[in-house]
């Protein structure tokens, strides 16, 4: 096999969601930063998932990423609960994520921050690697030529082959999209994609996300706090404040939600 | 600091290209040297001591290298798993009368394994912790060869005496002639297959989790079986060095491998440049030379410029260091390798 991973659409035969997120509560000492929260995604849908600030969407990532054990609750993805999977399986289950205040590998170059996204997807061992065996130069192409088609896809091909960390901040936001998507996630979680773009950038970032679906065939959920962004690409709205859901459903029903409104009245947002 | 990765050829530059048959020109040359000299006398076996003496310390430096400049993790105590090495080629050849080239991959793999499980319960460790464990273990390992039990194999304090192998085939080489050009060989390899890690998929992740260990996580790398596994690799590295050193120094003793053999391993890689190959040569070059020579080099030049004051021995060897570290954070490949940009341009790329 020479290929990375896997492009395969959504099996029409598993109907149920792609991700189930069951009564999840997390707190730390006396805060609770998360408080019964329950949804669902379906496969092939951008879900977009707001609340104020300190509302929990970062805290929600970082329990699908298995960086914090919730107190209580289940996550189910394609079905089968992820509660026992140690942090490093979750990329070969098929999440990806992105940060909100991004984590690229800053002195290793765009291409090997891309490639090193294909990690979970190839296999090469330390012995094979090392005294070069049979199929690992073929694994390497493989790994290049994909990092190079996601340089491609994020047209930010001209950084290539520059290292990661004085790239300007939305260069750098790009880099980790294309490393989340090199992993070929079933499911990718974006945490604040625009913060820091201006209005062109932010443009371009729409047709990304929306091309992402449509051409990687990716599902999504979307943290963002830039409105008109998360309502014309999201197919279905989560709203939390205070660790707990206020709303669920259309961009259109949830922007009209009597609750959603006073949050964000309330915070000044 | 850790510089700029600069393992990965970019395999569509012609310049680097050009690079690698300086290279190989190099490498045949410096094989070659010994055939041209010959029974001439021209360099002296004494000079083939110490160059391949300083082949060896860049074994070591590279083994660290990989630990601290290509995985972040900080060592100050590798000079154990030299002496381990060392030890394991003297025992195999003087009590068990093993083949001295057999001993190296029998030290290999019992470093790789120490240092496996070394790194296991240090995973838990960060930085300075870190640090404190493997001094502890630099400071152990030289009195548990002078342990009383342990004499009938490490002949105590006395040490173990060795006779360096003959040239075979009857070529027509001296024996440290021959010793350079094995040690040569071995060292050539041990980079080859060092470059081949660094530029795959396990020596990417091991990279990623130096800058960013929870992002590497989270992209499926699993952290703390790379890190135990880099341990054992760069011990491996290390451990190798110390049996070639045993087999062409001709004598272990614990007194060789104190303290001091782990900091002038972590000084070489340092000065020499983290996270670089070529900078191992040169950390492998600072070990061998200027740091065993800057205590005659303070005699001497305190006495050519008439210094009014008695400098003490390793007053220069620190001065050089405090400069080199100020005016090349990045070691003496990073230095270089700035200086080539600088110039590089006007060329037009
Ligand atoms: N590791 C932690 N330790 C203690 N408290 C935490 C931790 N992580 C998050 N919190 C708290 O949990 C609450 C939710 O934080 P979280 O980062 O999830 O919010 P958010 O919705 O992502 O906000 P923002 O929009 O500002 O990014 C906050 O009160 C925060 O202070
Ligand atoms: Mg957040």
């Amino acid at each position: 096999m020479t290929s990375v991973g896997t492009a395969e659409a959504y099996p029409e035969s598993d109907s149920g969601p792609l991700l189930a997120v069951k009564n999840i509560c997390v707190r730390f000492g006396g805060i609770i930063a998360l408080n019964g929260i329950s949804f669902d995604v379906m496969r092939g849908d951008v879900v977009g998932l707001i609340g104020p600030n300190g509302a929990g969407k970062t805290t929600l990532f970082n329990c699908l990423s298995r960086l914090y054990i919730p107190n209580e609750g289940d996550i189910l993805f394609e079905g089968r609960s992820i509660m026992n999977a140690p942090r490093h399986a979750i990329a070969a289950i098929g999440m990806g994520r992105t940060f909100q205040n991004v984590a690229l590998f800053d002195h290793m170059s765009v291409l090997d921050n891309v490639k090193v996204g294909c990690h979970s997807q190839t296999s090469a061992g330390f012995l094979a690697s090392i005294l070069r065996l049979n199929g690992v130069g073929a694994e390497e192409k493989a790994i290049a030529d994909r990092a190079r088609e996601l340089i491609a896809f994020m047209d930010i091909e001209p950084f290539a082959n520059m290292p990661a960390g004085p790239l300007p901040f939305p260069i750098r936001k790009r880099v980790e999209l294309a490393r989340a998507l090199a992993a070929r996630p079933k499911l990718l979680l974006l945490d604040e994609p625009a913060a820091g773009l201006n209005h062109d950038e932010i443009e371009v970032l729409k047709e990304q996300i929306r091309r992402v679906r449509d051409v990687q065939k990716v599902t999504t959920l979307l943290v963002e706090h830039h409105m008109s962004l998360v309502m014309s690409v999201s197919d279905k709205v989560v709203a939390i404040d205070f660790g707990k859901k206020i709303a669920d459903g259309t961009p259109a029903e949830v922007q009209r939600d009597p609750e959603v409104i006073r949050a964000y009245l309330g915070t000044g947002a | 600091m850790t510089a700029i990765t600069s393992a990965a050829p970019m395999t569509d530059d012609p310049r680097r290209s050009l690079g690698s048959y300086a290279m190989i020109g190099l490498l045949v040359l410096a094989a070659a040297l010994p055939f041209l000299v010959g029974k001439s006398g021209w360099i002296s076996n004494f000079t083939f001591l110490q160059l391949s003496l300083m082949i060896v310390y860049a074994i070591a430096v590279l083994g660290l290298n990989l630990l601290t400049g290509f995985n972040g993790q900080i060592s100050l105590g590798h000079g154990a798993f030299f002496a381990v090495g060392a030890y394991t080629a003297a025992i195999l050849i003087d009590q068990y009368s093993v083949n001295a080239w057999l001993t190296l991959p029998i030290a290999a793999i019992l470093c790789f394994v120490i240092g496996y499980l070394f790194g296991l319960p240090a995973l838990r460790l960060e930085g300075h912790y870190l640090a404190l464990a493997t001094f502890g273990l630099a400071i152990a390992v030289p009195q548990m060869l002078k342990y009383r039990h342990l004499e009938p194999f490490t002949n105590g304090v006395m040490g173990i005496n060795l006779i360096k192998p003959d040239p075979p085939f009857g070529l027509p080489l001296s024996s440290d002639q021959w010793m350079y050009l094995a040690v040569l060989v071995v060292a050539v390899f041990m980079f080859w297959m060092a470059r081949n890690l660094l530029n795959s998929r396990p020596g990417r992740a091991m990279t990623a989790i130096r800058d960013h260990t929870m992002a590497a996580g989270t992209m499926g790398i699993d952290t703390s079986r790379y890190k135990a596994t880099v341990f054992g690799i760069s011990a491996l590295y290390v451990g190798v060095a110390g049996a070639l050193h045993a087999i062409i120094f001709e004598f272990v003793s614990p007194d060789s491998f104190r303290f001091e053999l782990s900091i002038a391993i972590l000084v070489g890689a340092v000065v020499g440049g983290v996270a670089s190959l070529p900078g191992a040569v040169i950390g492998g070059i600072f070990v061998q030379f200027i740091e065993k020579y800057a205590d005659a080099m303070t005699k001497k030049i305190s006495q050519a410029i008439h210094l009014p004051l008695e400098l003490q021995p390793w007053t220069l060897y620190g001065l050089t260091l405090i400069v080199l570290i100020y005016v090349m954070p990045g070691g003496i490949a990073g230095g270089l390798a700035m200086l080539w940009a600088k110039i590089k341009p006007r060329q037009g790329g």
